[in-house]
């Protein structure tokens, strides 16, 4: 009866509801269609065509990328974002999981619900408040801690923020704002491993390691890509922290720590639009192949 | 597989356990101290002088007297500039927030619940985008809207903001999972429209999401600092975000080559509490879907 129904209600080889189903699902994506157009594709592509373009609009090919490349700072602004790069997924997949994980073993649901919202507060903080803040906590004549910093043999702002020092601060920085909320996600999955699951592990005898590094740990894999993907896309936009901290140093730090640093500066200081868009051009091929290379490695969106 | 016998080793367990318990609430309670300590400082340095900050107890509260110095010292820099970039900041987030959530729950569902030609581009196209924070567009934006004429103009941030593809995706993943498909095939054999079912069934449901996408699109926008930065370059016009950057500029124990509008360290603590109270408030609203682990049910495989 249905197929026959179906059959003969079709101009085509499919059932009228479903065209009509089309027609709605365009219309519901309308609008984010034409976001996506004038806020991501178009400026991409701007982007593209001002990096192999020269000043005057002809095609140029390499050479806006060979001369920022050639710029002294450019190698330098590299080694700083991949070393920044490096503590900064580090010390997330670490502490997040590891945190995360001690939290959902608390037998106390308020005590671990109390610790999820203080570790979430600083989150309010992002941005230039976060900066802020720690240009305070960094500042041995006001910091909290500055018996700590003495300890560790910095007694002046400027010490605490020297050159080689600042892919930390940074990480710490961005590990302060940004983890509570990657805790709460890691915690709501973990919620998520079904119960028979961690009993099975249980009966088994496993023990709270065995369980965290055989079972819980597997199925947050994809949550753990997800978050190490966005976090790298995040960081290597570092802007903010370093410019204000080039504005609080005292001379100390300068304004081309970060590749988006330097991207500031050929646009709107050395007016060298396609030098900018070059440098704006490699972050995305950049960020967007390591995604590529870990969601194509993990499986993360195979459920699609 | 009764239930006595799951719980009788969890009887033994804080005897046989006490060392790794203390080693773990040590764990937790030193990064207790790590996130909230700065929070407290920040909130007792506001009620301080610059000379109490600096020889007083760190934890010490200052006085309401210091306090309210600071609030006028504050107010006072550039004729209550403060207060303007305050309005900006609400002004910007609110438009992109109303603009983001009228475009991205429909987009979500659309993306999720029907079939349509280019679907499966659209959901690659949203997870690259996704990967590209408008921080490295930020050039390329300038360059767009300036040729469109409208730097300047508070739509050159708004409208940027407004894009929002991790919503998009949140969204797609919600409904994907958390909304059986039969729920809106029976309301459809009822007889309601596609919008009808979008309207009665799906947005009633969508609550949890709507809450999340609203929020972190509203931080996001809120705390955003590259692209206003460039785009909105005059102080009438800065975001409270690169209004307290540049008030940055104005303290001289950071620096020295400040000339007489000078700001002290309190005051500027003073507005960053500023900045951050609207984000506090609009999470302490949230909070109940982000830290009761809203994810329940949007992972479930």
């Amino acid at each position: 009866m249905t197929v026959v129904n179906s059959s003969t209600s079709s101009a085509g080889r499919r059932p009228r509801g479903t065209d009509r189903r089309s027609r709605a699902g365009i219309a519901f994506v309308a609008g984010y269609v034409i976001l996506l157009i004038a806020f991501g594709v178009l400026p991409t592509g701007y982007a593209v065509y001002f990096a192999f373009t020269n000043a005057g609009g002809t095609f140029s090919g390499f050479s806006n990328f060979i001369t920022t490349a050639q710029d002294f700072r450019f190698m330098d602004a590299v080694g700083h974002v991949a070393v920044y790069l490096l503590f900064w997924l580090v010390s997330l997949v670490v502490f997040v999981v590891g945190l995360s994980l001690l939290l959902h073993r608390l037998s106390s649901g308020v005590a671990s619900k109390s610790l999820r919202f203080l570790y979430y507060i600083p989150g309010a903080l992002a941005g230039a408040a976060s900066v802020l803040v720690w240009l305070f906590m960094l500042d041995p004549s006001v910091s909290p801690v500055s018996s700590l910093l003495g300890t560790l043999g910095f007694h002046t702002f400027g010490e605490v923020i020297a050159p080689g020092n600042l892919a930390l601060l940074f990480t710490i920085i961005a590990f302060w704002t940004g983890a509570g909320g990657w805790i709460v996600v890691m915690y709501g999955a973990l919620n998520n491993i079904p119960k028979d699951v961690m009993e099975a592990a249980h009966i088994d005898g496993a023990n709270a390691w065995q369980t965290a590094w055989c079972v819980q740990i597997p199925m947050l894999r994809k949550w753990i890509v997800y978050m190490v993907i966005l976090a790298f896309a995040a960081g290597a936009q570092l802007f903010v922290e370093p410019q204000l901290l080039s504005l609080a140093s005292v001379g100390v730090a300068g304004r081309d720590y970060s590749l988006n640093q330097l991207t500031y500066d050929f646009a709107f200081q050395m007016n060298n639009i396609n030098g900018a868009a070059a440098v704006s051009v490699e972050l995305l091929v950049v960020s967007v192949s390591v995604a590529g290379i870990f969601v194509a490695r993990s499986g993360f969106f195979d459920a699609d | 597989m009764s239930r006595t016998h799951l719980q009788a080793p969890a009887r033994r367990r804080p005897t046989r356990n006490l060392v790794p318990r203390l080693l773990t609430g040590s764990f937790l309670v030193v990064f207790l101290v790590f996130f909230v300590l700065p929070v407290l400082w920040l909130v007792l340095a506001a009620t301080k002088t610059d000379q109490q900050l600096v020889h007083g107890n760190p934890l010490s509260i200052g006085s309401w007297h210091a306090f309210k110095a600071n609030w006028d010292a504050l107010t006072g820099f550039q004729d209550n500039a403060i207060m303007q970039w305050l309005g900006n900041s609400t002004l910007y987030a609110v438009i992109s927030l109303v603009i983001t959530l009228c475009v991205t729950i429909p987009a979500g569902y659309a993306l999720a619940m029907t079939e349509f030609r280019g679907r499966h581009s659209l959901l690659v196209a949203t997870l690259v985008v996704m990967l590209m924070p408008t921080a490295t567009l930020v050039v390329p934006l300038f360059l767009e809207v300036n040729a469109v004429h409208l730097i300047g103009s508070m739509w050159s941030i708004i409208l940027p903001y407004s894009f929002y593809p991790f919503g998009v995706y949140l969204t797609y993943i919600y409904f994907s999972t958390a909304v059986p498909k039969d729920l809106l095939a029976a309301a459809r054999m009822d007889g309601c429209s596609e919008f009808g079912v979008f309207r009665h069934i799906a947005l009633p449901l969508a609550t949890p999401v709507i809450a999340l996408v609203g929020f972190f699109s509203f931080v996001a926008n809120w705390t955003n600092y590259f692209l206003p930065y460039v785009m909105l370059p005059e102080s009438s016009q800065m975001p409270i975000q690169v209004g307290v950057g540049s008030l940055l500029s104005n303290v001289p124990s950071f620096n020295p080559a400040v000339g007489t509008t000078a700001i002290e360290r309190p005051q500027l603590a003073l507005a960053t509490l500023v900045a951050i109270t609207p984000v506090l408030v609009v999470f302490l609203f949230a909070q109940r879907f982000l830290v009761s682990g809203m994810l329940a049910g949007a992972t479930k495989e």
